[in-house]
């Protein structure tokens, strides 16, 4: 019987992996169905599939994660398989099991190999039997301490002891040498029986320069497995990756051990499509270390279609429809060097919190056959709460490492949004940080360089005069409502010069400017200068000065001006009120306590007429799955309280009020 | 259709030649210039350091601040009279005579605004403060403009109540203004940003409506001194006359302002329901052709010496365009045609002294544009009428008197600008503060007085009793005292002190102050009336 394509796909996704996915199922001619939520009804993914469903309400387990709603779906659309991206249902045995018992094709792994690969002790005892390194440790049930030393002995130190109900750091302590185990040890039982009422402990080798090298796979219905080559994901912040790059620097040996390794761990447990192989890699002893198998198409997965020149979502499909893996290992060829920067809406300067909000204005660079851009958004879309907050993907491909680091921050420089923070500044001084550059970096590198790394750029005198000339220029250019000299002549003052001034938070000097013959005459605390200009649409401004040409954005949103200068560099600006006055006469004030961030209201912790002190908790809000605590700014009595527990609010809105 | 409209326009040809005369010109006009900026810097510096300091201690903005927030965003503000009192009170320097006044934009309506300078003598009305309110006040009228007053005044200067209470256009008049602006449908608000004590008073007490501004502005008839002399009662300025009472008790006042941006806001409100007509808009025009800024070079500060008037012309009417009315009849003076910012308007200019046929015209140009509804506006540059037997012989007398009567008699808006000399019967047929011109402004190198001080001290020693007696150094002295008099008494400055004008303003400036007044006539009620006899 002759294999035929899937016809029909629904992705169970959204965002820049449901366009990733409908990219290439348009170009093999697959139909394609995209499902969304109440929060996503305008958002880009919708618009690029053939057709469209609403799935349910914003929160995740509503919709793309309400299994049951997605299955009625796939068949509501007539689609014979469905794609589940990354996230979400993406590693969900149930879901992949409920598709096999509705005769959908669910394009990843069986659930078999998804349930064995999600839990961590039984995929490293099948690693184990499958001849697969991992990283020795002790995770049996006997606890006693003696035997427990003994194990440490065997491992080697530097050793690391971990609760087994363990998380978030809790329990878990670092052994450096058998002088220090017991101490350590008893240390982590308490805080483990504290924490969790339990206090069993495992213990791993304690790994002190780790780097995170992945290995993609590739496996068919027929028993045959691939390697595509392997990422370096060293690079994380709050433990998630920022940059993925391909190949990493271990030596041709080494990449080819790892790759057919890689393979061996996907057939272990009887894998299908595509999957990530995750290794530690010890830097100081070049030894390699199993730590987990993603059994899902990965968020870096373009890094390894820019050095291989494949479309591994293709390759899905194939594999998906019964056909063999397109090509056979030695068939598979790399080239340069590739590296993807995770574009968030987030703020590095800030812990990296998430934040969320309008994309006001959003440029990007341009794209060719080595620069590519993964996106699910456009300008004017929002960053939900809801989910995942990155922008986009940008990845670059160069002859050398050096080539491609390169065309990475010259793209960063073009890309420029506006509206809410994002880490673009932050990758690039990360991209030309010199350790970085050297390849002396392990997954530590960011929490280590965080002074270097987290080096905020200041706003110039020079950029608050541009920043002005721009404001001159979009006000002279705005037509005016009559051609009478009273809207003509702006500013007019008899036997003074016509300045228009501009008065800014945090820059006392303010900005003066003069429009003099065609010429705007910019005067900013020091400095002097005259500039030519024009508009060229979408918030974008040429200003020519003594120093050469540039162009500078300026985006107005709500009271806050975004400035890009010509290397990039965003700032974010307020405009002072050029006359404040306070109340005179009036004693009572009342002061309103407004939400920071969107998000849901998980605890309040006061009543009216309860008296407060500074500093005190008065409400908590969830957000970007995040908990943020909302003090009283001093000490009051509550007058009033808006909310209630679960309810959802908007940034600004007014939570409690003080008097 | 294009040559046929290139054929229609009359473009002034106004190019100049940069050579040494030019240079000299400049260089002396620049100076006159600079002299006036630094005259109005100085009074900007309004009641000094230490004053400002104090008033804005007290949660108070400066009167140009007040204007700024309560004018529409980029409004222009036409001030008016900003060099009034200057050097008239000896060692008593009384900035801009304490008060603001001039017109603006609000929600796209003009208005009249006067503002009181607490940080001048504490606001009080001196002889020239007083002129300079009836003035706005005038113009109000004239223009059928809304009138808003911001109070911050302790009322009268006492030391000059001679010169301030008694006369027909002294205090009283302010307020009977008040009822007559009031009867003729002009809104008038007032803000009581400070004192509003006395007379004062009845500045908010006779507005459509008020607001006053909690803890600062105070309103009554007597304040706590004189009740405490007069009655005893011993009570604070706050329960005499403050916000809470006016606005909850007595009714005095209609809005209580929490401070001044909250009250100034209050009165933008007002201002947007006040249900007066908008800014007249204007057909689409040119801007000049030539650049303003060369009329430095091409003005001669020696009245003795000439230029030829069509240069400022060009570079005052959009486009340059002019079409010239009787262009060689009368040289002497030009006439025409042209528009600024769209707005058609006549031009009447001297281009020398005035004969019998300069004058014809003059009426005749007067009169058809008056008949047309056209807006005048003069150009004074002027020694006088021509004067000998020929000239009495042909009638000039009744010449002249026909322009008089008809630069009298014309109803639509006149602006006059002295750009140079003001002598004598000149003055009068090109509409000087007497006739009734709209708005009238001088260039910081203009002089003004019945006759040249060279002519009048001619005349003085020829007339004198002494004369016999005097040796030819006790005439040239008895002439340099007359020449220094004159000098004096005619400058630019001694005239707008005393307010006989709207103001000194930077001849660069020409285009946009004439521009800004014509647009604010526009709406005034410019009805039209019958001419007198003309002799003819």
């Amino acid at each position: 019987m002759a294999l035929k394509l899937i016809d029909k796909v629904l992705v169970a996704n959204r965002g820049e992996i449901a366009c990733r996915v409908f990219r290439t199922a348009k170009r093999l001619g697959i139909s394609s169905v995209a499902v969304y939520s109440e929060a996503d009804k305008n958002s880009l993914h919708t618009l690029m599939a053939d057709s469209a469903f609403h799935i349910g309400p914003a929160a995740p387990t509503e919709s793309y994660l309400n299994k049951m709603k997605i299955i009625e779906t796939i068949k509501k659309s007539g689609s014979s398989a469905v794609h589940p991206g990354y996230g979400f249902l993406s590693e969900n045995a149930d879901f992949a099991s409920l598709c096999q018992q509705n005769s959908i094709v669910f394009i990843g792994p069986p659930a078999s190999a998804i349930k064995s690969m999600g839990s961590k002790s039984e995929s490293k005892k099948i690693m184990i039997k499958a001849g697969v390194p991992v990283v020795p440790g002790y995770q049996d049930d006997a606890q006693d301490i003696e035997l427990l030393k003994a194990e440490a002995e065997k491992i080697g130190y530097p050793v690391l002891i971990k609760a087994v109900m363990g998380g978030g750091g809790k329990g878990m302590k670092l052994a450096q040498s058998s002088k220090e185990f017991i101490t350590q040890l008893e240390s982590a039982k308490r805080e483990s029986l504290k924490a969790f009422g339990d206090d069993r402990v495992i213990l791993e080798k304690y790994i002190t320069s780790p780097r995170h090298i992945e290995v993609q796979v590739f496996a068919d219905t027929y028993g045959n497995a691939v390697y595509l080559y392997e990422r370096d994901c060293s690079v994380q912040r709050r433990h998630q990756k920022v940059i993925e790059e391909a190949p990493s620097n271990i030596d041709e040996i080494k990449r080819h051990t790892m790759g057919k390794t890689a393979t061996q761990a996907a057939l272990a447990v009887g894998y299908v499509g595509a999957g990530t192989v995750e290794f530690i890699y010890d830097e100081q002893t070049k030894e390699f270390y199993f730590m987990e198998m993603n059994t899902r198409l990965q968020v870096e997965h373009p890094v390894t279609e820019m050095i291989t020149g494949l479309d591994l979502v293709e390759w899905q499909f194939r594999v998906a429809s019964g056909f063999h893996l397109p090509l056979k290992q030695e068939d598979i060829k790399r080239s340069g060097h590739a590296i993807e920067a995770r574009i968030y809406a987030e703020n590095p300067y800030n812990s990296f919190l998430p934040t969320s909000g309008k994309l006001i204005h959003l440029s990007l660079p341009d794209t060719w056959d080595k620069v590519r851009i993964d996106s699910g958004v456009r300008q004017n879309d929002e960053i939900s709460v809801f989910y995942d907050p990155l922008i986009a993907k940008l990845i670059v491909l160069g002859n050398s490492r050096d080539e491609a680091l390169n065309l990475l921050h010259s793209s960063l420089s073009n890309y420029h949004v506006c509206g809410l923070p994002t880490n673009i500044g932050f990758l690039k001084t990360l991209v030309n940080n010199k350790k970085f550059r050297d390849y002396d970096f392990n997954t530590n590198f960011i929490p280590q360089n965080q002074h270097e790394l987290l080096h905020k750029p200041e706003i110039s005198e020079e950029d608050y005069g541009i920043i002005s000339a721009c404001l001159s220029i979009k006000e002279s250019q705005c037509p005016k409502k009559t051609t009478s000299p009273w809207d003509k002549e702006e500013d007019f003052r008899v036997n003074s010069e016509s300045l228009k001034n501009y008065f800014f938070e945090n820059f006392e000097a303010g900005v003066s400017v003069k429009l003099s013959k065609g010429e705007f005459k910019v005067n900013s605390g020091k400095w002097n200068m005259s500039i030519q200009g024009s508009y060229l649409g979408n918030n974008t401004y040429q200003i020519k000065t003594s120093n050469g040409i540039q162009k500078v954005r300026v985006v107005d949103y709500e009271g806050s001006l975004w400035f890009v200068n010509n290397d990039g560099v965003v700032h974010i600006v307020s405009m002072k009120e050029q006359y404040k006055m306070e109340d005179k006469g009036t004693t009572q004030t009342v002061l309103n306590v407004k939400a920071p961030i969107p998000g849901k209201i998980i605890k309040i912790l006061c009543k009216p007429g309860d008296d407060i002190k500074e500093n005190a908790v008065v409400a908590v809000i969830e957000s970007m799955k995040m908990e943020h605590m909302i003090v009283a700014p001093r000490n009051a009595k509550i007058v009033n309280v808006f909310f209630k527990e679960g309810d959802f609010v908007n940034s600004k809105d007014t939570l409690v009020v003080l008097e | 259709m294009l040559t046929s409209l290139i054929r229609t326009m009359s473009v002034l040809d106004s190019s100049i030649v940069r050579n040494i005369d030019f240079l000299a010109n400049e260089k002396n006009f620049l100076a006159t210039r600079s002299d006036l900026y630094d005259k109005i810097t100085k009074i900007k510096e309004a009641g000094g350091k230490k004053n400002i300091e104090r008033h804005r201690s007290r949660h108070k903005l400066m009167p140009r601040e007040r204007i700024d927030y309560l004018l529409d965003p980029g409004s222009p503000f036409l001030e008016l009279s900003q060099l009034a009192a200057y050097d008239m009170y000896g060692d008593d320097i009384v900035p801009a005579a304490g008060i603001i006044t001039g017109i603006g934009k609000i929600h796209n309506k003009l208005c009249i605004i006067v503002c009181n300078d607490a940080t001048v003598k504490g606001g009080t009305y001196y002889p020239m403060t007083v002129k300079k309110h009836v003035r706005a006040q005038q113009i109000a009228i004239e223009n059928n403009l809304p009138c808003i007053y911001i109070v911050d005044s302790g009322g009268a200067f006492l030391p000059l109540q001679a010169e301030v209470f008694p006369d027909k256009e002294h205090f009283g008049r302010i307020f009977y203004n008040q009822a007559v602006m009031s009867s003729m449908g002009i809104p008038q608000i007032s803000v009581v940003c400070g004192s509003c004590t006395a007379g004062g008073a009845y500045v908010p007490a006779m507005s459509d409506e008020n607001v006053i501004v909690a803890g600062n502005g105070t309103i009554f008839l007597a304040g706590p001194p004189l009740v405490k002399a007069a009655t005893g009662e011993v009570v604070s300025a706050e329960d005499l006359g403050g916000a809470d009472l006016h606005c909850k008790t007595s009714g005095v006042t209609d809005h209580y302002g929490k401070n001044e941006i909250h009250a100034l806001n209050i009165t933008r409100n007002i201002m947007k329901y006040v249900n007066s007509p908008e800014i007249p808009t204007s057909n689409s025009y040119d801007d000049p052709l030539y650049d303003i800024e060369d009329i430095a070079g091409i003005v001669t500060l020696d009245s003795r010496k000439s230029f030829d008037i069509r240069h400022i012309i060009a570079r005052i009417l959009d486009g340059s365009r002019f079409q010239e009315f009787k262009k060689d009849f009368g040289s002497t003076l030009v006439t025409g045609y042209g528009s600024l910012y769209g707005q058609t308007v006549g031009i009447v200019a001297n281009n020398g002294v005035i004969f019998s046929e300069s004058a014809q015209k003059g009426a005749h140009f007067i009169q058809v544009c008056d008949q047309r509804r056209i807006p005048l506006i003069f150009l004074q540059n002027v020694t006088g009428f021509m004067v000998g037997r020929q000239y009495e012989s042909e009638g000039i007398a009744k010449h002249g008197a026909k322009m008089v009567t008809a630069v009298s008699t014309a109803t639509v808006p006149k602006l006059t600008l002295i750009l140079g000399s003001s002598y004598g019967a000149g003055n009068y047929g090109m509409c000087g503060r007497a006739f009734g011109p709209r708005f009238l402004y001088m260039w910081p190198n203009a002089k003004i007085s019945v006759m040249g001080g060279e002519q009048a001290a001619n005349v003085l020693a020829t007339v004198d009793s002494n004369r016999s007696k005097w040796s030819k150094e006790d005439e040239e002295k008895f002439k340099q005292i007359t020449r220094d008099k004159y000098d004096k008494e005619g400058s630019a400055y001694y005239s707008s002190a005393r307010i006989w004008d709207d103001g000194v303003i930077d001849p660069f400036q020409t285009r946009q102050v004439l521009g800004l007044s014509l647009f604010a006539t526009l709406g005034g009620n410019n009805d039209k009336k019958s001419f007198g006899v003309f002799r003819m």
